[in-house]
């Protein structure tokens, strides 16, 4: 199981550093420019390590991620994805992940980040790819409908999420300097949190 | 893409560390691993104050390491927050037990990698506390932003936190210094031409020939309002205009003064526009007590400058006086 994991994380790092420049570009638009090359920066380090060392458990490798996020990506999304990785170490399961596992998982996430950026869902951020994902695996259960349905929908929530932050003001981050000028930019943080779930649905499909 | 001195994008932070530590004379060191600037007698016996955040604000924050300053300066990538790690590598190696107060600039990255610096050296039983400089009067300050940034008034707040340091006081009473100085000091800035990462393929925001951006930052961020370049002494009567009104400055009022480029301007426009401040100020009867000119807190090669008002009393002025062996600051 740990060793399906490892693959899906380097998967991911591949699909963030790809993005590099797209990512730079949108932030460039509305922040500062250097949320690519920050990303970029530690999932090449999350790579290397993931390749040097074997894990036992999920757990363990999620740990090793968000330390490896928190110690060289800086600026807001170290913390940020690293304090998210870190509460799913706590709670992920080492078996078959159902679709409750999944909530729990998303749930701890929102928490992590809330607790470091204290920012709410409309306010142009990551969290906003984040919670409509998550809303969607709960009204999947809520429905009743099988996993592979669950991870479709959730994929879409998320792409409609980021895509909704092109409308909203920004009020958390830099771009909450530009006020109704960050209006009409995909944010780039909502943006790099889709890329992230993309890649975990896609792969986990069945 | 832009030209930089550069060898290469990834190591411009390390290598400008290295440089720096070769230029001190010895004052200074590198602590091994990181970008950290510490004074080569640390810790000292007395509450240690660090600064740090982006780079590409230089001569901030590692040129206000020494006596009556600071005591390490944490540098993080280009205009990124350093790393939690990081940040706790400073506080074990300037804390000598009299605790360790953090100068940060409010910025929603260096906040939390600051705070998670704070959680680690607490569970490790070292005192931390913190301030959050907040001196930019372009952003609108409101409970439901991120609020204002801070900018150039973070010098003065290492210069007046460190000279009450330098005397012994307490790191309570450290903090309240600090929190005072950032009371009362506001600043604004403007730019004629953006900045470019060393990384990155483009500027971070564009001008037209013409055009100038009236409140930008010190992160090449795009500032509040774009308009036609006008004289600069126009533009200093902008900018102060919105400083004294936010800061409620009055005649007979003492302050200090600082005209600081963004870093690619020339001194004689610096000097011009210092001019200007001077006679609006003497014409409102404030009382300039010290004037500063010249590069403090910059945006790498960014045309432009920002200027900031310190509103002073007998206590602050004797703070800011206080000796330091930084030549900026003297």
């Amino acid at each position: 199981m740990a060793r399906k994991a490892k693959e899906l994380f380097i998967k991911t790092a591949d699909i963030i550093i790809e993005n590099k420049n797209y990512l730079t570009e949108l932030d460039a638009a509305i922040g500062d420019g250097d949320h690519g090359v920050n990303l970029a920066r530690g999932f090449n380090k999350l790579k290397e390590k993931l390749k040097a060392e074997s894990f036992e458990s999920r757990s363990e490798l999620f740990k090793l991620t968000a330390m490896t996020l928190i110690s060289n990506v800086g600026g807001a999304s170290g913390p940020l994805y690293g304090t998210a990785f870190l509460n799913i170490s706590k709670v992920i399961s080492e078996n078959e992940l159902s679709l409750d596992d999944l909530i729990d998982i998303s749930e701890e996430a929102i928490a992590g980040i809330q607790k470091r950026g204290k920012a709410e869902a409309g306010e142009k951020t990551m969290l906003d790819t984040i919670i409509p994902a998550a809303e969607s695996l709960k009204n999947s259960r809520a429905n009743n409908l099988d996993l592979n349905t669950a991870l479709n929908n959730c994929l879409q929530a998320a792409a409609e999420g980021m895509e909704n932050t092109i409308e909203m003001q920004a009020t958390k981050g830099r771009a909450s300097y530009l006020g109704e000028r960050s209006i009409g930019h995909q944010d780039p943080g909502a943006t790099s949190a889709y890329l992230m779930i993309k890649t975990f649905i896609e792969n986990s499909l069945k | 893409m832009g030209k930089k001195l550069i060898n290469d994008p990834e190591k411009v932070v390390q290598e400008m560390i290295e440089g720096i530590v070769m230029a001190s004379n010895q004052r200074l060191e590198k602590l091994d691993g990181y970008n950290i600037i510490v004074r080569k007698d640390a810790p000292i016996e007395k509450v240690a104050l660090i600064s740090g955040g982006g780079s590409g604000h230089e001569p901030a924050h590692a040129a206000y390491v020494g006596e009556g300053m600071l005591d390490a300066a944490v540098a993080g990538d280009v205009f990124t927050s350093p790393t939690p790690d990081a940040i706790f590598e400073a506080v074990k190696a300037v804390d000598s037990g009299n605790g360790v107060l953090l100068i940060i600039k409010n910025y929603t990255g260096d906040l939390m990698n600051f705070e998670m610096a704070a959680e680690m050296a607490e569970a490790e039983g070292i005192e931390v506390d913190q301030v959050v400089v907040n001196d930019d009067v372009a952003v609108e300050d409101s409970l439901y932003t991120t609020g204002r940034r801070g900018v150039a008034g973070t010098v003065f707040v290492h210069k007046i936190a460190g000279a009450k340091s330098a005397q012994g006081a307490a790191l309570k009473e450290v903090k309240r210094t600090a929190e005072k100085v950032i009371k009362n000091v506001r600043t604004k800035g403007v730019a004629i031409n953006p900045c470019q990462l060393p990384a990155a393929e483009k500027s971070t925001f564009s001008l037209a020939e013409d055009e100038m951006e009236m409140g930008i930052g010190i992160h090449g961020e795009s500032g509040t309002e774009k308009m036609k370049i006008k004289k600069v002494d126009q533009i200093v009567d902008s900018l102060l205009e919105d400083i004294l009104t936010d800061l409620k400055v009055k005649s007979d009022d003492r302050v200090a003064l600082m005209v600081n480029g963004m870093g690619g301007t020339p001194l004689m426009e610096l000097y011009i526009a210092n001019r200007r401040a001077n006679q609006i100020l003497e014409n409102k009867g404030i009382e300039i007590s010290k004037n500063y000119v010249g590069e403090f807190m910059t945006s790498l090669e960014m045309e432009g400058l920002s200027l900031t008002i310190l509103k002073l009393d007998e206590d602050l002025i004797d703070l800011l006086t206080a000796e330091t062996e930084i030549n900026l600051l003297k």
